[in-house]
C-alpha cells in the first residue's frame, strides 16, 4: 500500500514514551504495567483481542483516564498523567470508536470546531464575526478546505453530518482531527464497520496523512489486512498486558500472539 | 457577436488571442478551488497559455506531434489543449474514467510522447500500463498531491512547466517573438484535436478534426443559439467527449463565454447551482435522475408543499409548453403559469441551477415524453440534438419554438442529410472529420463514395415537421415480409416509456406482423396492484393477471396510435403481445450487464412463445431453466396468455418504407 518509492517516512526520534502504565477500574485491571513508545513519522498499530486494553492506552495516552502507576513522556516532558487540555494543546488528536461529531451541523462546522483551540481573537470580536476575528476565520477556514480538498469531501461541505453515511462520517472526524494540525493522531478503529471499498479509501487517508502532514500515527485497529499493510510497527496486547511489540511480520508470526488470538487448548 | 468575428481566424490559438484583445478584462474561465471560485479573464488565460506552450517546447514537443491529456475538467488541463494547438501539436484527450487497458490502447496508438495528466491516480494508471506504451517518455501532472516520492525523471509538475515557459517569455524578447511565430505558422487545415470515440463496438477510433472546419461548425451554430461572451456554461462533461469539446471548448473560444469547471464530479449540480449557466447540455439520464430527485423531495414535503406543488406543475402541463413556444394561451392560464413561476416553477428552476438557462440541449438517446415535457413546462428551454464525435457534434438540432420529443430537430446550417436506401442517415457538415487516425480502412467504410458520412443510425424525416426522426441502429432495423421498415429499438423505447413496463422485444424481422414480449416493473405494477386489490404471489403470478394485461393493452393500443401517425411507421403497429412469465435478467444471459436486450438469445431461448405469437393461438407453454442468486439452477414453467391488438387505420398505400 505504500507508494511507489518505497516507505520514506522519517522513523526517528521517540515521540511519546509509555511506561510501567497501570489502570485500573476498581478491581478490574484494565491496562498493567504496559510499556511502549512511538516514534516521530511512524504508523504504530495498537492490535489485540477485544477487551485487551486498547481504548483504555489511546484514553490513557490523551488524557481521559488518568493511570494510577506508571509514566507518559511526550516531546520529551514527562507527566505521570496527561491531561486532555495538555494533550490537546501539546498536539494530539484523535478519532473516536463509535463517531463522535456534532450531528446537526454540517461537515465545514464539523471541521471548523477542529481549529477552536487555534483561535486567538478574543470573544467579543468572536461575536461580532468582524475585524480581528473575522481575519482569523478566513485564515482558519482556508486551512479547513485545504482538509476539505485532502479528504476529497468537498460534495458534503454544507450537509449535516447526521445525514452522511457512516463511512463519511468516519472521514468528516478524521479531518476535524487534522484541523487541530496534531503532531500525534490517535484513530480508534478507523475502519471500524467499513466496506472494502471504504477501507480502501480510509487506509489511503492515513498514508496520505503520515506522508503528506508528516503526521505521527497511533491507530487500533482489527483488520489484520489493513494493519499488516500500513503499519511500521505493532505493540499486541492481551488482557491489559503486553505480549509482543515489533514489526508486523515479527508480530504476525509471534506464539504469544497467535494463542491470544486463537485462544490455547489447556 | 455577429458570426463572421471568427472568420479572420482559422485556428483555436489565433481565436485565443482574438479573445484576449476584445474580451481581455472578461472571464473566461472559472474553476472552484478550495471552495471558492477562481476566475481567469480571456487575457489571463492568453498568458498562461503563452507561458505554457513555451514550457512544452522547451521539453521537446513539435508541431504535428500527440499529445495525451488525461483527466477531469480543469482548467489546467484545457489550457493543455490550447497550449498543445498554439505549438501545432495535436491534442488526444483520454476518458479520466478509462480502465487502463483502454488508456495504454488509445496512449500507444495515438502515438504520444507527452501526457498532461490530473493527478496521482492518472499517472498510477499509465505507470501500470507503461510498458504497453513505449513512446511514452514524459508526464506531467496538474496536482501534485501524493507524487512528491516519485521519480521525477519522467513527471514534472505542471506548475513548473508554466513557470519555466513564463520566465523564457519574460527575459527573452525573441521568444516572444518565436511564439508569436508559431501561432501565424498554423494553418486551418491542420488537425486540431484527435477525439477517440468510446468504442462501444470494437476498438475505440481516432476522429480527427481540424482547426477551420471545428471554427465554422461552432461559428454556425453559436449564431443559432445566439451564444455571446455574456453567456456562461459549466464543464461538467467529460473533457475528452466531442461534447464537451464542442460546447465548451469550441463554441467559448468562438462566442467568448465563460466556461466553469465544477470543483470535482460529484460537486457538479451544487455547482451548477451557483454558477448558474445561461447554456446547458445534460443527457436524458441526468434530467431523469433530476426529476426523481425532485419527486422523491416533494413525496417528503408537507401536506401544503404538495398540493401546491402538484397543481402548478398540473398548470404547467397545460400552458407551459404554448407559453414557451410563444403560442396563444388564455389569459386565465396565462395568470395562473405566472403565480406558478412565481410560487414553484421559479424556486424549482433555482434548485436545480436553471434559473438563468436560456438554451438547454439533451442527446445521446430517446427521451421519454414526460420528462423532456416536465422541464419544457417549468419554462426550460429544452430542445434536442443530434449529433456524433464524425460531425463534431451537430448534425442536427431543434430550432426555439420548434420542439418536439419525438423529434431530433431539422439539419443544422450549412449540414446537408439524406436517408440512405437501407434507412441510414448520412450527412455532410461543415465540422465533419477528416478520416480516423491511422486507419484508412475504417474511413473508407465510415464514408459514401460521395462524401457523405454514414451515421449507422437510421431515421427518418417526419412529414409534419420536417425534422429528422432516429429510430435505431441501421444494423438492428430489419424489415418485414412486406418490406415495411422494421426498427425494434423505436418501438422498444416508444413502450418503455410507460412506468409500468420495464422491458421490451420487440419481433417482427422477416415476420408478417411486429409482436412485442414484455416485462411489467414489479413495483409500479405491485403499488398498482396494492391500490387497486389485485393479490398476488409473486411476480409470474401478477404478469398473468387479466387486469395487469387490461393494462398493458391500453399502453400497447396508444403506441400503435403514436405509430399509425406516422406513415413510415404506420406498418409496423403491434398486432400481438404477451407478458413474460419470468424478468429479463443478466444472470441468466438474457441481458447484458449494461441492461441491453440480447435479441439472438432470447429468440432462441423463448422460441415456442414466439411460435405462439405467430401461429395465432390464445396461449403458450414455456419452460426455462433460471440461476438464483447462489448460482442455484432451477426451471420455470408457465403457460403464458397471448393478446390481440387492435391497430389503427392506415391511409392506404401508406407504411411501405420510401
Amino acid at each position: 500500500m505504500r507508494a511507489p518509492g518505497g516507505p520514506e517516512v522519517a522513523v526517528g526520534d521517540v515521540l511519546l514514551a509509555v511506561e510501567n502504565v497501570s489502570l485500573s477500574f476498581g478491581g478490574v485491571k484494565a491496562v498493567s504495567d504496559v510499556s511502549f513508545d512511538i516514534r516521530k513519522g511512524e504508523i504504530r498499530a495498537i492490535i489485540g483481542p477485544n477487551g485487551a486494553g486498547k481504548t483504555s492506552m489511546l484514553n490513557i495516552i490523551n488524557g481521559f483516564y488518568q493511570p494510577q502507576q506508571g509514566r507518559i513522556t511526550f516531546k520529551g516532558e514527562t507527566h505521570a498523567k496527561m491531561r486532555p487540555h495538555e494533550a490537546a494543546s501539546g498536539g494530539i488528536a484523535r478519532t473516536f470508536q463509535n463517531v463522535a461529531l456534532f450531528r446537526g451541523m454540517t461537515a465545514l462546522d464539523n471541521i471548523m470546531a477542529g481549529r477552536t483551540l487555534k483561535m486567538h481573537s478574543n470573544f467579543f470580536w468572536q461575536l461580532l464575526r468582524y475585524g480581528p476575528a473575522m481575519r482569523e476565520e478566513v485564515q482558519h477556514r482556508r486551512r479547513v478546505e485545504e482538509i476539505i480538498d485532502f479528504l476529497k469531501i468537498q460534495e458534503i461541505r454544507r450537509v449535516p453530518v447526521g445525514r452522511l453515511p457512516y463511512g463519511l462520517q468516519k472521514r468528516v472526524e478524521l479531518g476535524r482531527a487534522l484541523a487541530m494540525e496534531p503532531e500525534l493522531l490517535l484513530l480508534d478503529e478507523p475502519m471500524a464497520g467499513m466496506n472494502i471499498e471504504e477501507k480502501e479509501d480510509m487506509s489511503r487517508f492515513v498514508l496520505d496523512v503520515n506522508d503528506y502532514y508528516g503526521t505521527t500515527i497511533a491507530l487500533i485497529e482489527h483488520d489484520m489486512g489493513v494493519v499488516m499493510d500500513l503499519s511500521d510497527r505493532v505493540v499486541v496486547l492481551d488482557h491489559g498486558i503486553k505480549i509482543a511489540d515489533g514489526t508486523p511480520e515479527g508480530v504476525k508470526g509471534n506464539q504469544a500472539v497467535i494463542d491470544a488470538y486463537l485462544g490455547v487448548a489447556h | 457577436m455577429a458570426p463572421n468575428a471568427a472568420a479572420g481566424a482559422d485556428t483555436f490559438p489565433k481565436l485565443l488571442v482574438r479573445n484576449a484583445q476584445i474580451f481581455g478584462a472578461r472571464p473566461a474561465m472559472r474553476h472552484k478551488d478550495l471552495g471558492i471560485w477562481q476566475t481567469w479573464t480571456w487575457a489571463e488565460v492568453l498568458q498562461a497559455v503563452r507561458a505554457y506552450a513555451v514550457g512544452l517546447h522547451r521539453l521537446g514537443l513539435k508541431r504535428g506531434e500527440t499529445i495525451a491529456i488525461v483527466g477531469a475538467n480543469r482548467p489546467r488541463l484545457y489550457w493543455s489543449v490550447m497550449a498543445a494547438q498554439m505549438l501545432g501539436a495535436i491534442p488526444v484527450p483520454v476518458y479520466a474514467d478509462a480502465v487502463a487497458e483502454e488508456l495504454a490502447y488509445v496512449l500507444a496508438h495515438a502515438d504520444v510522447r507527452l501526457a498532461a495528466v490530473e493527478d496521482q491516480e492518472q499517472v498510477d494508471k499509465i505507470l501500470s500500463v507503461m510498458e504497453r506504451v513505449p513512446k511514452l517518455e514524459l508526464m506531467f501532472y496538474d496536482e501534485k498531491r501524493g507524487l512528491r516520492d516519485y521519480d521525477h525523471g519522467r513527471l514534472h509538475s505542471m506548475e513548473d512547466v508554466i513557470e519555466e515557459g513564463s520566465k523564457a517569455l519574460a527575459s527573452d524578447p525573441s521568444v516572444r517573438a518565436w511564439l508569436d511565430g508559431e501561432i501565424a505558422a498554423g494553418k486551418g487545415s491542420d488537425p486540431s484535436i484527435i477525439l477517440y470515440t468510446s468504442g462501444t463496438t470494437g476498438a475505440s477510433k481516432g476522429v480527427v478534426l481540424t482547426n477551420e472546419r471545428s471554427i465554422h461548425a461552432a461559428t454556425d451554430t453559436v449564431a443559432f443559439d445566439k451564444l455571446t461572451e455574456n453567456d456562461v456554461a459549466l464543464a461538467y462533461l467529460p473533457l475528452a467527449w466531442v461534447g464537451d469539446h464542442y460546447l465548451n471548448y469550441a463554441q467559448g473560444l468562438v462566442s467568448g463565454f465563460c466556461m466553469a469547471c465544477p470543483e470535482n464530479a460529484d460537486t457538479a449540480m451544487q455547482d451548477l447551482r451557483e454558477i448558474g449557466p445561461s447554456f446547458y447540455f445534460a443527457p436524458p439520464r441526468t434530467l431523469e435522475l433530476l426529476l426523481t430527485r425532485v419527486m422523491i423531495r416533494m413525496e417528503d414535503a408537507g401536506f401544503l408543499k404538495r398540493k401546491l406543488f402538484h397543481f402548478f406543475i398540473g398548470v404547467a402541463n397545460r400552458y407551459g409548453e404554448r407559453i414557451l413556444n410563444g403560442q396563444p394561451v388564455p389569459l386565465t392560464g396565462r395568470l395562473l403559469y405566472g403565480l406558478g413561476s412565481l410560487l414553484v416553477y421559479g424556486p424549482l428552476k433555482n434548485v436545480l441551477g436553471f434559473s438563468r438557462v436560456r438554451v438547454a440541449y439533451t442527446a445521446g438517446e430517446a427521451i421519454g415524453p414526460d420528462l423532456f415535457n416536465f422541464y419544457r413546462s417549468i419554462g426550460l428551454n429544452l430542445k434536442q440534438l443530434y449529433g456524433q464525435t464524425e460531425a463534431f457534434l451537430y448534425v442536427t438540432a431543434q430550432p426555439d419554438g420548434e420542439i418536439y420529443s419525438d423529434t431530433v430537430g431539422p439539419a443544422c446550417p450549412n449540414v446537408d442529410i439524406r436517408i440512405a436506401e437501407n434507412g441510414e442517415v448520412q450527412f455532410k457538415s461543415p465540422g465533419m472529420f477528416t478520416g480516423y487516425f491511422k486507419d484508412d480502412g475504417k474511413t473508407a467504410e465510415a464514408m459514401t463514395p460521395d462524401g457523405y458520412v454514414k451515421t449507422g443510425d437510421a431515421g427518418f424525416f417526419d412529414e409534419k415537421t420536417g425534422h429528422l426522426k432516429i429510430i435505431d441502429r441501421a444494423k438492428d432495423v430489419g424489415r418485414l415480409k412486406d418490406g415495411t421498415l422494421f426498427p425494434p429499438k423505436y418501438i422498444e423505447n416508444k413502450l418503455k416509456f410507460y412506468p409500468n413496463i420495464r422491458e421490451v422485444v420487440a419481433l417482427g424481422d422477416q415476420c408478417d406482423f411486429v409482436a412485442v414480449m414484455l416485462n411489467i416493473d414489479l413495483t409500479a405494477v405491485g403499488s398498482w396492484a396494492e391500490r387497486n386489490n389485485v393479490v398476488y404471489g409473486s411476480y409470474q403470478e401478477l404478469a398473468g393477471h387479466p387486469l395487469v394485461y387490461d393494462m398493458i393493452e391500453k399502453h400497447v393500443a396508444e403506441v400503435n396510435r403514436s405509430l399509425a401517425a406516422d406513415k413510415v411507421m404506420a406498418g409496423t403497429q403491434i398486432k400481438r403481445f404477451l407478458i413474460l412469465h419470468k424478468e429479463l435478467d443478466a444472470d441468466d444471459g438474457e441481458l447484458t450487464r449494461t441492461q441491453k436486450v440480447r435479441r439472438g438469445f432470447i429468440a432462441e431461448r423463448y422460441a415456442p412463445l414466439i411460435k405462439g405469437l405467430y401461429d395465432g393461438s390464445k396461449e403458450a407453454d414455456i419452460s426455462t431453466e433460471v440461476t438464483f442468486e447462489d448460482g442455484r439452477k432451477g426451471v420455470i414453467s408457465a403457460r403464458v396468455k397471448i393478446r390481440d391488438m387492435k391497430t389503427e387505420p392506415v391511409a392506404a398505400a401508406l407504411g411501405k418504407a420510401a
